[in-house]
């Protein structure tokens, strides 16, 4: 096991150094350049592009810009002056994985208790009810869900705040609106696996031995049904842990989202590439996590087991 | 005679689809005695499984549903029983052991707890109890090491292994009857017939009764003690093994005998197989649903279904061929003075 997860973290080292070296030039390919507000002199934006280092060859800035990331620094953000990437990261990171806990919680305990619903009940009115919470998720943006809750709980009816975080009443409605689209993905997945699972010949056996069916179900179709589930879960819990745009400005959440999606309209160099590198150290963890969970869910992916 | 322990009266079993309502099994009756091995015979699609998986009543219901018949296991009907009889019944009376041992375990269970789950619901035994039990019935269909294959998951195992198990789950309640459902046709030779070997022991010790089906009239000749011949849903034949291979009375029955690969046969000659394929249950043949493939096809045949004729006590047969208006051919045998009353 041990030399199972070093092999992958050398692979993931590997990934993510062919992905900052793709996004690094990429950035430079952009339209534009961080200092062009014509309310900078020419002067003054000389001297800001010899200060971040502009002026040197792109083979050196790229070198430069490796050696400090080994060391696990991002850099200064070219837009906002004064502060490192690592600052607005450590300020809005915790914001944006705090909402998006809450929300893969729901997501993840709703979506699976609705597709094993739908499942167990194919055909009647749960089954068709779960499918169109499924249908709606799927193809409903997220702004419209966040602004009818809004309108919903927050103005009308008055339960919860309709913007801000300030408290556990504040993140009710911002994750229930992230949730939403994970929910319905997750609910499809387990509907559509829990059916195949059914048809497998050890639910008859099970069945033969005089098992009822919600113990057929909970030992032995769920277990077997939850693996592609698992396998959409790992980018997703990177996706939503890590911000989103729309939802945290709806909301007014000071989260990672607005800076990454920013940093690109800005020109913020260094910004998008810590953001990017940050996402895909993140994505690559879950997916480690989700591979070591397989193991524990499925014996036979279980890997050199001693 | 002894009384059955299980048995089977005018069974009629139809599944709902979307093209019509396949007609699965036909007015099926046969009868089970305590520890004796019943063979079913029959090609695919004949509605051997079906009719094996009926009287534990796991075909998946709907679109399955019993259009009428009964099926008495020590005088209760199975068909009557509500949830929970019928969950006991499932767990402590029968068992069943399915075709294909790598996909009827399930995966992400260890062994043990598989074989000891059929105790679920049992309320008067322990936990310790239970797992020596399980231990027990592993030992005794003879896998080696079973305190470490009690740990295991089924993919560490062999597919032989596999049906062991299989078995075992289906013998650890102690059931009157267990029904096999071509146990050894996944399996390669050597294995096929240490099961086999296996489950003649197993009879023996425990005074277990089994019905095998298979397609296999090696299978049948090596363990049955009597056979039950089927066909487009319907019984073609009946009777102990010998009657049936040495008195063969039905020409389905020899077909089945010829097509199969003998020592005997000469190196040039060609084996016979029975030309056509199985009717079509959606709209069954309204005479013998034979008829069609059968060499000695006469015109009744085709318009009324023929009835039962009787030749012993055990030997019977569905066939025209056989009525005392029929022309002679090879098949004739004499009928039973008391069987033709019957009729």
């Amino acid at each position: 096991m041990a030399r199972y997860i070093i092999k992958r973290v050398i692979a993931a080292i590997l990934t993510l150094f062919v992905l900052v070296t793709i996004v690094f030039f990429l950035v430079r390919l952009m339209p534009g350049e961080p200092f062009t507000n014509p309310k900078l002199t020419p002067d003054v934006a000389a001297n800001l592009r010899k200060y971040y280092g502009f002026d040197q060859p792109l083979i050196v800035q790229y070198f430069k810009y490796m050696g400090n990331l080994l060391r696990g620094d991002f850099g200064y953000s070219m837009h906002y002056t004064n502060k490192t990437v690592n600052y607005i990261i450590g300020q809005t990171f915790p914001y944006s994985a705090d909402l998006g806990i809450r929300a893969l919680c729901v997501a993840v305990s709703f979506g699976l208790i609705l597709g094993i619903l739908a499942a167990r009940k194919r055909g009647t009115k749960i089954d068709f009810f779960c499918v169109m919470v499924a249908i709606i998720g799927t193809s409903m943006p997220d702004f419209i869900i966040g602004a009818c809750l809004q309108y919903f709980f927050g103005i009308k009816w008055g339960l919860f705040p309709v913007a801000k975080y300030q408290g556990f009443q504040y993140t009710v409605l911002p994750a229930c609106a992230l949730s939403f689209y994970t929910l319905a993905h997750v609910s499809r997945i387990m509907r559509a696996s829990m059916l195949e699972v059914t048809t497998q010949d050890y639910i008859k056996t099970a069945r033969s031995k005089g098992l009822s069916e919600v113990r057929i179900t909970a030992k032995h179709q769920i277990r077997n049904a939850i693996m592609p589930v698992m396998t959409i879960l790992g980018p997703t819990v990177a996706a939503v842990l890590t911000g989103t745009f729309v939802i945290e400005a709806i909301f007014a959440i000071p989260g990672m989202g607005k800076y990454y999606v920013e940093s690109v309209s800005n020109n913020d160099y260094s910004m998008t590439l810590g953001m990017t590198v940050f996402y895909g150290i993140f994505l690559v963890f879950c997916n480690l996590i989700v591979d070591i969970l397989y193991g524990i869910a499925d014996p036979r992916v279980r890997i050199g087991k001693k | 005679m002894q009384e059955p322990i299980l048995s089977l009266k005018n069974v009629v079993y139809s599944f709902k689809t979307y093209g019509g309502t396949v007609k699965a099994v036909r007015d099926v009756s046969f009868d089970v005695r305590p520890g004796e091995i019943l063979g079913i015979v029959g090609e695919s699609g004949c509605g051997k499984s079906v009719t094996a998986q009926c009287i534990m009543r796991l075909n998946p219901e709907p679109p399955g549903f019993f259009e009428g018949g009964e099926i008495l296991y020590k005088g209760q009907d199975v068909l009557k029983m509500n949830k929970k009889e019928l969950r006991e019944f499932r767990s402590k009376e029968i068992g069943f052991v399915f075709q294909d041992p790598m996909t009827s375990l399930n995966p992400t269970m260890r062994v043990g707890a598989q074989i000891e789950e059929v105790f679920r619901g049992h309320k008067d035994i322990s936990r310790q109890e239970v797992k020596e039990k399980a231990l027990e019935i592993m030992k005794l269909v003879g896998i080696n090491n079973a305190e470490k294959r009690y740990r295991q998951y089924p993919h560490e195992l062999s597919g032989g292994m596999k049906q062991r198990i299989m078995i075992a789950i289906a013998l650890v309640s102690q059931p009157s009857v267990i029904i096999c459902d071509e146990p050894t046709t996944s399996l390669d030779v050597t294995i096929e017939a240490q099961i086999l070997e296996l489950l003649l022991e197993l009879r023996e010790k425990l005074g277990t009764s089994i019905i095998m089906i298979t397609h296999d009239l090696g299978v049948i000749a090596k363990i049955c003690d009597r056979v039950v011949v089927m066909y487009g849903g319907k019984l073609m034949e009946r009777g102990t093994v010998d009657e049936i291979y040495y008195e063969t009375a039905h020409p389905y029955t020899k077909g089945l005998m010829e097509s199969i690969a003998r020592l005997d046969t000469a190196k040039d000659e060609r084996l016979h197989p029975i030309e056509g394929t199985p009717p079509d249950l959606f709209a069954p043949p309204v005479g013998c649903p034979f008829a069609a493939r059968c060499e000695h096809c006469m015109q009744i045949c085709n318009e009324l279904p023929p009835e039962e004729i009787h030749f012993s006590a055990e030997h019977s047969t569905v066939c025209w061929l056989q009525h005392e208006m029929a022309p002679e051919t090879s098949f004739r045998r004499p009928h039973m003075d008391a069987g033709k009353e019957e009729i």
